[in-house]
Formats: structure tokens, sequence, C-alpha cells
């Protein structure tokens, strides 16, 4: 299988959408003639045309209503906020619209849109740019939330969410666009949403982890494993809604061992939502407290050495790691 | 001091319009009895909310008739129309059934969104009718979206947004205007202007000498005109329609309307103005007499027919309340329904993992 970056892997998924069906349009800010601001649309423009690739204007709750609005009439509109921070500009949308629209007319109308774009903080760009909404937007229902740690988890479950009928917010982490992997050319390689990957098999302590921290934790698991003699069981969710918690009680079931990360503020993360379902289903199963790791609780700080900090890293996951196995 | 008096409009003898001079008798009948028949629908439907029949708001149409029954007679196969809260009227007039409603008042499964919208969010698809939406401006996005989506489609159609005149200071209505005007979208943004956003006057709410005078920063046509006459709603935004399905250009027309409850019912509509102001109107602009008055000179209506279309409205209103009635309410099961189009396809559902309620 060919290696290629993230960035690429998210492009190959939409340039096969927008050629396997007419109805997916691309439409974002600099998305077209600009190339993106990541370059995640580089050459999309060419390839399928203005219609196809449409820029707008910076009016978020404007463009995102405006796709909502078309995903209704059967446009399946693949809408990229040039960050996800701008969530909050266009929430109305969507959530008034796009999560609540099929509750309100009793199933009738239908929302297959997708919401993507780079979310996470790392970049040194302060607090209003590093949101990670994933926790607020999978709060309500009528939406899934997706967020891949991998280039081919990256391009099999954009392909899915391009295809599924609800509406699907992608949340790509701006600081793995440069991250290369193997990817498979077959254009039907779907990822079904809602199935955890076992990133690492282990027997002593399970890590539930997603996004950006995926790469953290497996990195703190084979130094354990070399230097503590630790065998750390990795579980990378891929998707926030739908939850694959069957598999993660399966490991909370072989381990014993619970130690969550994520790249969220504490306080009503989705961490929080797992640590109360494993206690809840699992109770039984757990041989010390669940704990965890997360972005310190405050807005994102500018100072590039001091965000570093902030964020989850592989010595907070290795310290919480021993941490979580001799309790 | 702008003035904010009465929109002028540039109509003359709408009548004579060749939309207006075109219908025949029995199409002119169905205008006035659809206009009847939302009236006395929501008379029907405050009944019920006075006798607690009806939960939450009602935001009551009682005088604006003759723009909703206007507009969407102008219809084609691919116009489509998007509402606020208040969209009864909408509602009717692009054809719903009046028992389907009712039994969404009255939180019945029987609803035309099975009990889970309410007033504020009556939905017809296969009308091309989208909502009812219950936040201020929120759905005129979704109006630009139908038009890129008529356009994008390749349809000769268009797309039209109501909503009030407090909507019009709303950023996401410029955000669509823009996108609008910039792609040249075939939406028309109907501002029904019945003077009061809630209990705020227009004049203490919108800036500049107009509100679809605004369209002229965005390079889009835009009209106004009065909204108590029938034939005028309609050779105005016909005008705008043509503009849409022919050039797949937007516009914003402005009506100048009235309405004779408050706010919703709750409002006890006493402090922002004064019983003279709504009875002059009623007295000089009501648009079901004035229309009446209109075919009776015309020779369309007399005596019997005007007292037999009131007697099959309320009628039908009463069926309707009867209908809502003996219908029943959702069940405990039933609040999980429609939440997403994959748990209620479970034959067809491809994701996996928890949805958290399945």
């Amino acid at each position: 299988m060919p290696e290629i970056t993230y960035r690429e892997a998210v492009r190959h998924a939409l340039a096969e959408e927008l050629e396997r069906d007419e109805n997916v349009v691309l439409m974002g800010e600099e998305v077209a003639q600009f190339n993106g601001a990541y370059k995640v649309s580089e050459g999309l423009l060419e390839k399928f045309g203005p219609k196809r690739i449409v820029d707008t204007p910076i009016t978020e709750a404007g463009f995102i209503g405006t796709g909502i609005g078309a995903s209704m009439l059967g446009i399946r509109p693949v809408m990229e906020l040039m960050f996800w921070s701008f969530y909050s500009v266009a929430f109305d949308q969507i959530l008034n619209n796009a999560a609540n629209v099929r509750y309100m007319s009793g199933g009738l109308i239908n929302c297959p849109i997708v919401i993507r774009g780079p979310a996470n903080g790392g970049t040194n760009v302060g607090a209003t740019h590093s949101h990670t909404p994933e926790n607020v937007l999978a709060n309500h229902p009528g939406v899934k939330v997706v967020v891949p740690a991998t280039p081919a988890d990256a391009k099999g479950l954009l392909k899915s969410a391009i295809r599924d009928n609800d509406p699907v917010f992608f949340l790509e982490n701006t600081m793995l666009y440069g991250l290369k992997g193997e990817v498979s050319e077959d254009k039907d390689l779907l990822i079904p949403l809602g199935v955890a990957d076992v990133k690492r098999e282990g027997t002593d302590l399970t890590i539930v982890t997603y996004g950006r921290s995926v790469l953290h934790s497996l990195e703190a698991a084979e130094k354990l494993a070399k230097e503590e003699k630790i065998n750390v069981e990795v579980v990378d969710l891929r998707s926030i809604r739908p939850l694959d918690i069957d598999t993660v009680l399966k490991s909370v079931a072989k381990t014993h061992r619970v130690l969550i990360v994520e790249e969220q503020k504490p306080f009503a993360s989705v961490g929080t939502q797992l640590g109360f379902m494993i206690q809840e289903e699992a109770f039984d199963q757990l041989d010390a407290p669940i704990i965890r790791v997360t972005t310190i609780d405050a807005p994102a700080i500018y100072s590039p050495p001091v965000e570093v900090e902030q964020l989850p890293n592989v010595d907070r996951v290795y310290t919480a790691a021993l941490q979580a196995v001799k309790s | 001091m702008v003035s904010k008096e009465t929109p002028t409009t540039t109509i003359t003898d709408a009548a004579k319009a060749a939309i207006n001079a075109q219908l025949s008798a029995d199409e002119k009948i169905e205008l006035y009895r659809k206009m009847v028949r939302i009236r006395r629908f929501e008379e029907r439907s405050l009944r019920a909310y006075q006798s607690k029949k009806i939960g939450g708001f009602l935001h009551l149409y009682i005088g604006q008739e003759a723009v909703a029954v206007g507009a969407c007679s102008l219809m084609g196969e691919h116009d489509h129309v998007i509402t606020a809260y208040r969209d009864h009227g909408h509602a009717i007039a692009v054809g719903m059934e009046t028992g389907p409603l009712m039994a969404e008042l009255y939180g019945k499964v029987t609803g035309c969104s099975k009990g889970k919208g309410g007033s504020m969010h009556y939905f017809a698809p296969d009308k091309n009718y989208w909502g009812g939406h219950g936040i201020v401006g929120g759905q005129i996005p979704l109006g630009t979206g139908l038009a890129y989506g008529v356009k994008y489609q390749g349809k000769k159609g268009s797309a039209m947004a109501f909503m009030g005149d407090g909507a019009v200071n709303q950023g996401a209505v410029h955000e669509a205007m823009n996108l609008a005007g910039l792609w040249d979208l075939p939406c028309v943004f109907v501002i029904e202007n019945n003077r009061y956003s809630m209990g705020t006057s227009q004049i203490r709410s919108s800036a500049g000498p107009g509100l679809a005078e605004r369209a002229a920063g965005y390079g889009i046509h835009w009209a106004k005109c009065l909204g108590h006459d029938v034939y005028e709603v309609r050779a105005c935004l016909n005008d705008c329609l043509e503009l849409a399905r022919n050039e797949s250009k937007p516009s914003v027309v402005e009506i100048d309307t009235y309405r004779y409850r408050g706010h919703s019912v709750a409002d006890p509509d006493k402090t922002y103005r004064t019983r003279d102001e709504i009875d002059e109107y009623r007295k000089n602009k009501d648009p079901i007499a004035v229309f009446q008055r209109e075919l009776s000179d015309e020779g369309v209506l007399n005596e019997d027919l005007i007292k037999e279309i009131d007697t099959a409205a309320r009628e039908e209103a009463e069926k309707a309340a009867t209908f809502a009635e003996e219908s029943p309410f959702p069940t405990p099961a039933d609040i999980q329904r429609d939440v997403y189009w994959e748990t209620d396809h479970p034959e067809q559902r491809t994701s996996k993992g928890r949805l958290f309620f399945s």
C-alpha cells in the first residue's frame, strides 16, 4: 500500500466521493482557488470545477446554513470550516438546523451533510483557534462525531461520513496533517462509523483515547514495554458518536485498569462520559480507579513551549500509565 | 429621524396585472377560501389554547393571511418555501391538511410532525414546504441553501424565504443575502413587516430608511408592497419569482402587513400599541374583508357563497379540532424515534456502535 499523509488521505477521500456521486460538493473558505487553508483540497478545483468546489466568504453561519438547506434538497455538501474553532459562529445552524430538523419534522427531512476541518491546539494560535468541540457537538442527539487519528482512518471514515444520511461532524487534527501512513487505494474502502480500533494489544492497562492522543499513547506504551515491562493496550475510539463502548469494555475485562487520554479540557468531556460508562457497565472488572490525562484546564495558552505542556504529551501519558498500573 | 410609516408601493391596479388577470373565478374563490380557512383554523386553535389543550407558544397569523396565500399561490413544481415560527398560514397556503396541523398543536402523534415539532415547526417537504423554524432569522440561510439546491440541480425554480421584520437585523440574514447576491441564487427573501418584533416596534429596532432598502447594499433587486391585498402580493412577488426562475437572481421584498393578536397568545398585547391602531387596520385593511369586497364587486362572490365558504371553514376547523382531540399522544417510545435516519432504517444501517439511546 502506498504511504501518504493524513492531509492527502482526506483529499483522496474527497476526490473519490466527488467522483462517485455528483451530488457531493465541497464548500468553504478558501477551499477552491487557494487550495484550502491547510492545502487539504489542493487540485480539487482543477479536477472538479467551480460548481463542485466552492469558495465562500468568511461567513460561517451563512454558508453552513446554506449547506444545510441544500442538503435538505438532496445535495450532499461537505463543508470545510477553516478551523473547527469557528463552529461557535455557526452554532445556531449546526445545532438548531442540522441536529434538530429531522426530529422536529417527525422524520420528514434528512440532512446528509458533513462538516469537517482542522481542530485542536498545538499550533500556538491561542484560545480562539484551538477549540476541541467534540464533547459539545456529541451532546446533541441527531449528529455523529468522528475524530480520526491516522491517514487510513481519515480516508475510510470520511468516505463513510459522506455516504451517511445523518449530519456528521468530522474533526481532523491540525497537528496530524503531515503524518504519514499506509492507505489503501480501494475506492470503496469504508470504515464504518462507531467501530473502535485496538491500535496496540496489551494485558496490563487499557488506554482509551482518540485523535492525536492515540499517537502519544502508542509512543508511551512502547516506552513502558521497554523500560518497565508493562504491556499496554491502546483503544482508539475513532468516533465519539456513535461510540463503540463494547470494544472498550472488552479491553477493560482483559486488563482491569483504565487510563483515559484526551486532548480536551476535563470538565464534562468525552472522557467524563467514558469514565461514567465504564463504571456503570464494568465496575466489577476494575482493579483500580480510572484515571485520565487531559488538556490542562484553561483556555489554550499561546506561549509555544508552554502549550506543549498544556496538551497531553508522551511524558504525561507515561507517568499516568505507571500510576494506573501501580495503584 | 427617519420615517417608519407604511412602505410605499409601486403597484397600481394590481387586479389588472397579468398574473391576476389570468385567474379564473374558481381560482379567485380558492384564494379567498384559503384565507378564510387560515383565519378560522387559527381562531379555533386559540380557543383550544385558552382551554389549555395546547401547550407552548401559539403565534397567530391573523391579519396577515393575504401574504402567505398570495405568495404560495404562485408556486410551481420547483418553487420552495421556508418560514419562521408564525407558520400556520404558510402551511395551509401550501396545501397541508388542517387535521394534522391541529393535531400537531395538541402534541398528538397524528400531527404533521408527529407531535415533535409543535406550532413553530410545521413541515411538508412533499409540498416543497421546509418549515416552520423557531430561531429568528435562522431559517434564512436554509432558504439560500434551497435556492442553491434548485440551481445546482438545474431546475427552473426558486426558494421563497419568509421572515418577520425583527429578523432583518440578524447577522445570518445578511450573510444569506450576501451569498444569494454573490452566487446569483434564485432566492426571494420575503419580509413580512407586521411592524412589531415581539413588543418592539420597528422604529425601536431597525436603523435606516427601511428594510427592503438594505438589499441595495448587496446589489439585489428589491421591492415593497402592501400586504392586505392578495392581488398586490401576487403581482409584486410574481415579478421576483420570474426573476429567480428565469435569470437566477435573488430579490428582497418587504410586505407591509399587520397582526391583530399579540406576538404569541401569551402576549397580553397592551403595552406597546393602542387598541385604536388595531381597530383602524381591522376596519380598513383586513385582508379577507378587502378581498371579499373586491370579489363581490367583480361579481365572483355573493352573499350565499361568502356564507357557504365561512361555514365550511368553521366546520373544517371544528373537524380538525375533533381529529386532534381524538388522536393519541406519542408514546414514551416515540421520544427516541426520528432522531437519526439510521435508527429509523435499521435494515440499512451502516454504522456501528452506540448512538447512546438505541
